[in-house]
């Protein structure tokens, strides 16, 4: 049988995301009660690696890791052998040999946990690589969307706003939102929108006139990085939050925005809807831990769900 | 019209049978425990939720107490998660899909009698205890099944037992209850190249 790898959200199919989502939600009470911690990967050995930095998601898998009781590891790109220059197979290779179940890995090349998973036995979860993928933040989207909208997103329509072209949550989510039937609508500058993007069945709209048809606003980063000299994507801050910026008096009643974290206030988003509890920010966070549990539990145990084995007990 | 019954199968205990037994596991329930009224009765998904509900219900009518009621799932606290491979990770035996964990009392104190459908090798008994001291500290933790078919691989014995039933290794003992699968029976079942 093959190890159990999680790269892109295309390696999950519809009844995977489902049978995720709801193991996430059994473990929901256990995070409520005195003793949050189950014995299920007593002995497991969870190493997980950052290029990148990161705050929420590499804490979330530690805590995840604990609760479910393996051990685990963490490293950063600062302060390891990747600063002396060793090369993701070599640094592969050398935590192998500790024998770890699962390698969580963010890292800033698309398709670096491709490269990972071929020299390890370790089962690898993308937390992130590059432009490509961020599947863990897109099944924690859909756990809150399902927690706060109901169980059936079927024809929810949600907007994704923002620089599309750089965003790997962006990429991860337009196909996990489409999976479970929701319809996506892209809204960026044409410099921040890629080429050909329609061809994943979605719309794409270079303004917020429609904004009003959305029941979900999900709103992405704008970096730094975008609008420094001969980055040629964008004018000035100012003008994105002019022309893209969401504060209350763009939305209706009744639309909840979203947002993968860190947030630029007063760029993609007004402290007003930042503040709004209302909104599914917070909830996205607190979603994290529950579902990167459901994540790293399936990936040792599998997705079959079939009949409880009571013969065997 | 129902099929008739296969040849491998034998039906060990009809409804009527099971109703009796329930009813009676209720009253010992209540001998054992004189005066206790800080009891809760704890269903093992999935068969003991639905099993613990009945003896629950009798236990209140016969003991004139509403005992508090709950069920437990043991997925989280299973010892065969899954083996190492050679080669990655292979799965033992199907995972059964989680279900709820819904304990609606105050554990600390409480005297729980655990509901499990069949007593085999013990590990199922092992999980819910080990699951249930995470919720609290139980002044004591009893247990009700309703058919102990033998062959345990740990220490444990049921206070309260439906049937007796010693059985070879290759027979499998299917309890069969109205809530899931439409009718109320316990069949041995054995296997078809015996």
């Amino acid at each position: 049988m093959p190890k159990r790898d999680l790269i892109s959200i295309e390696d999950l199919s519809r009844a995977h995301v489902e049978l995720l989502l709801d193991t996430a939600e059994s473990f929901l009470p256990v995070l409520e009660r005195d003793i949050k911690k189950v014995p299920t990967l007593r002995g497991r050995t969870i190493i997980s690696l950052f290029w990148e930095p990161s705050t929420r998601t590499s804490s979330s898998f530690d805590l995840a890791a604990k609760r479910l009781s393996a051990d685990t590891l963490g490293l950063k790109a600062k302060g390891s052998a990747v600063e002396k220059g060793e090369t993701l197979k070599d640094t592969a290779i050398t935590l192998s040999a500790y024998s770890p179940d699962i390698i969580v890995m963010r890292h800033p090349s698309a398709g670096a946990c491709q490269t990972l998973s071929q020299n390890t036995e370790a089962s690898v979860i993308n937390a992130g690589d590059g432009t490509h993928q961020h599947p863990t933040q897109c099944l924690l989207d859909l756990f809150s969307l399902r927690q706060n909208l109901g169980r059936d997103l079927g024809g929810l329509r949600v907007f994704i706003i923002g620089d599309i072209l750089h965003s790997r949550v962006a990429r991860s989510d337009i196909m996990g939102f489409q999976m479970l039937g929701m319809e996506v609508t892209l809204v960026a500058p044409p410099t921040l929108m890629p080429r050909g993007i329609e061809e994943m069945g979605v719309k794409v709209e270079y303004d917020l006139a429609n904004l009003k048809d959305a029941d979900v606003i999900y709103l992405l980063r704008i970096q730094q990085e975008r609008v420094e000299a001969g980055a040629n994507y964008l004018p000035s801050l100012r003008e994105y939050s002019e022309l893209y910026g969401i504060s209350q008096a763009r939305l209706r009643p009744g639309q909840r925005v979203m947002h993968p974290g860190p947030i630029n206030r007063g760029v993609e988003i007004a402290s007003d809807i930042a503040d709004d509890d209302e909104n599914l920010i917070a909830h996205q966070v607190f979603s994290g831990l529950a579902v990167r549990m459901a994540i790293l539990y399936r990936t040792i145990v599998g997705y079959s769900d079939g009949v409880a084995s009571e013969e065997v007990l | 019209m129902s099929e008739p019954r296969p040849a491998h199968e034998v039906v060990v205990l009809t409804a009527e049978q099971m109703s009796r037994t329930t009813t009676r596991i209720a009253h010992e329930i209540v001998e054992k425990n004189p005066g206790v009224e800080n009891l809760a009765v704890v269903g093992i998904h999935t068969r003991g939720v639905f099993l613990g509900a009945r003896i629950h219900e009798l236990l209140c009518e016969v003991a004139g107490i509403q005992f508090a009621a709950g069920n437990i799932d043991i997925s989280f606290y299973r010892d065969d998660v899954a083996a190492r491979g050679a080669v990655g990770v292979i799965p033992i035996t199907p995972q059964p899909v989680v279900n709820d964990t819904d304990l609606p009392f105050t554990i600390d104190g409480a005297t729980v009698v655990l509901v499990d459908d069949v007593l085999y090798t013990g590990r199922t008994i092992r999980a819910a205890v080990d699951a249930l001291l995470d919720y609290g500290r139980p002044a004591r933790v009893q247990l009700a099944v309703l058919v102990d078919r033998g062959h345990r691989e740990l220490p444990i014995r049921p206070d309260y037992v439906g049937k007796n039933l010693p059985t070879a290794l290759r027979e499998r003992i299917s309890v069969r209850l109205r809530e899931c699968d439409g009718v109320d029976e316990v069949v041995l079942v054995r296997s078809k190249e015996a």
